[in-house]
């Protein structure tokens, strides 16, 4: 049967894997090659690098570690931020990345999912949602990583998840805002809501602060998998616990 | 990296550029165990070859046309030496697809079939499972149904099929080991998936068949 997957999102800048609270002063917490083997070796079914680089002006951002990860892992990994084009994801799939996941940009040019899922199929297509709890519903955000521009993008998350996925999208990321960085669980209400319109694999982001938080998730809300990054970073969840305790409560996980 | 014939590459072991966009993490998987191999569309490498890799990621139609428009259906369909085909490559073994209605390599018999989402079940089929092992094959040498492996796949070759190895499960089953002659095919990522895929690939760099 197929297992639910547990996905460690390491921040990347300038090649480094950083750590900042809200997209501001980031320092270097490691090096790329070396926390990315940790991962695989604690049994992190798949990795996301979500590049944070600022784009120069009218340059493109240097993504040679890229294909230095792709070397090392033997698992899949998924790189996300600034990919605006079919080309800045060829450059990186051609790297050795299995995925790239697109948000911001998908909601300027919604097409660019239909061309990247007809130039290199659906099962390389992510596309990141940040969604945020609304008075009705929820809505859809943009430009979350920059304070200053961070918007409201006009659409319903609902809407925008089908559209996504009738477009080409092999897998949808959803961070759930309301939850994210609080660390009192994934937002299950939305999470379960959304299931229902996702034929495709469907990702939780948000709100991850104890094993209970995983085994919730998958339960009630029956994604495919699970995102978190600073309850791996800083060890207060180590993946090998979190597994056991995933299989001891019955959810089907790669040991 | 840039894909192209090197000198200072194995020409014995050949990955075909079947076009699709992850050759590298193969390459890669390859590079782990030692293995430079030769990745090429060049048909006098891949038919002096002694191991012949057909990866694919992408689009059935696409990459059957791009096959062709390279003359290299003929070449592969001709090969004595053990091939791999692995995902799409090795749903290009069968007949025919469903993915843009394309024939296949017509190596295999059978037809591959798109996966249709049901309730409790995603579609693509993403992420790690287990397999049912049917027969033993030298490419399972050391596996068991407790080896974890990484799939990612919309559509499917039957688990019918007579020359299925291995089977994994999705809701219902499918073909995830096949072989036939020399002809082999694995529907999951061995080049992603861990220890055992890296076991996979060495049994198939190794066995006699």
């Amino acid at each position: 049967m197929l297992a639910r997957r547990i996905i460690p999102c390491l921040d990347v800048r300038d090649g480094q894997v950083v750590k900042g609270v809200r997209f501001r002063d980031h320092r270097v917490v490691g090096d790329i090659l070396e926390l990315a083997a940790r991962y695989r070796d604690e049994g992190a079914d798949e990795l996301v690098f979500y590049d944070i680089t600022a784009s120069p002006e009218g340059r493109s951002v240097d993504r040679t570690w890229v294909a230095r990860v792709a070397r090392v892992l033997d698992i899949p990994f998924c790189v996300a931020g600034g990919i605006r084009s079919v080309a800045d994801a060829e450059a990186i799939l051609n790297a050795g990345a299995e995925k790239i996941s697109v948000n911001s940009p998908a909601l300027e040019n919604p097409s660019l999912i239909d061309a990247l899922a007809h130039r290199f199929g659906s099962q390389c297509v992510v596309v990141g949602i940040d969604s945020e709890t609304a008075v009705e519903g929820y809505r859809v955000h943009q430009y979350t990583g920059d304070p200053n521009r961070a918007r409201d993008a006009g659409r319903s998350t609902l809407a925008w998840l089908t559209e996504a996925q009738d477009r080409g999208a092999g897998e949808i990321v959803l961070n759930c805002m309301a939850s994210d960085g609080v660390r009192r669980g994934y937002d299950i209400e939305q999470l379960a809501r959304m299931r229902a319109a996702c034929r495709v694999p469907l990702v939780a982001s948000g709100g991850a602060g104890a094993p209970s938080h995983f085994i919730d998730v998958f339960k009630a809300a029956n994604v495919d998998a699970a995102l978190a990054a600073s309850v791996f970073h800083s060890g207060n969840i180590v993946i090998r616990e979190l597994k056991t305790a995933l299989r001891a409560a019955g959810v089907e996980i790669r040991p | 990296m840039t894909h192209t014939r090197s000198a200072k590459r194995n020409e014995a072991i050949v990955v075909v550029d079947s076009g699709g966009a992850n050759l590298a993490s193969l390459d890669y998987a390859l590079e782990r165990l030692g293995v430079r191999a030769c990745v090429t569309t060049d048909a006098a490498i891949i038919s002096s070859a002694d191991r012949v890799l057909l990866p694919g990621v992408g689009n059935a139609a696409a990459i059957m046309s791009r096959l062709e428009e390279l003359t290299l259906t003929p070449v592969i369909r001709a090969l004595s030496a053990p091939v791999l085909g692995i995902c799409l490559g090795m749903q290009l073994l069968f007949e025919h697809s469903a993915e843009g209605d394309t024939s296949g390599l017509g190596l295999l018999p059978g037809r591959i079939e798109r996966m249709a989402a049901t309730p409790g079940r995603s579609v693509p089929h993403m992420g790690w499972n287990t397999l049912k092992i049917e027969r033993d094959d030298p490419l399972l040498h050391g596996l068991s149904n407790d080896d974890w492996f990484y799939f990612v796949h919309g559509y499917y070759a039957p688990a019918s099929a007579s020359s299925v190895i291995a089977t994994v499960e999705h809701g219902e089953p499918y073909a995830a080991v096949v072989r036939h002659r020399n002809f082999c095919g694995v529907q999951f990522h061995p080049e992603r998936s861990g220890q055992s895929g890296a076991r996979l690939l060495a049994n198939f760099m190794t066995a006699n068949t």
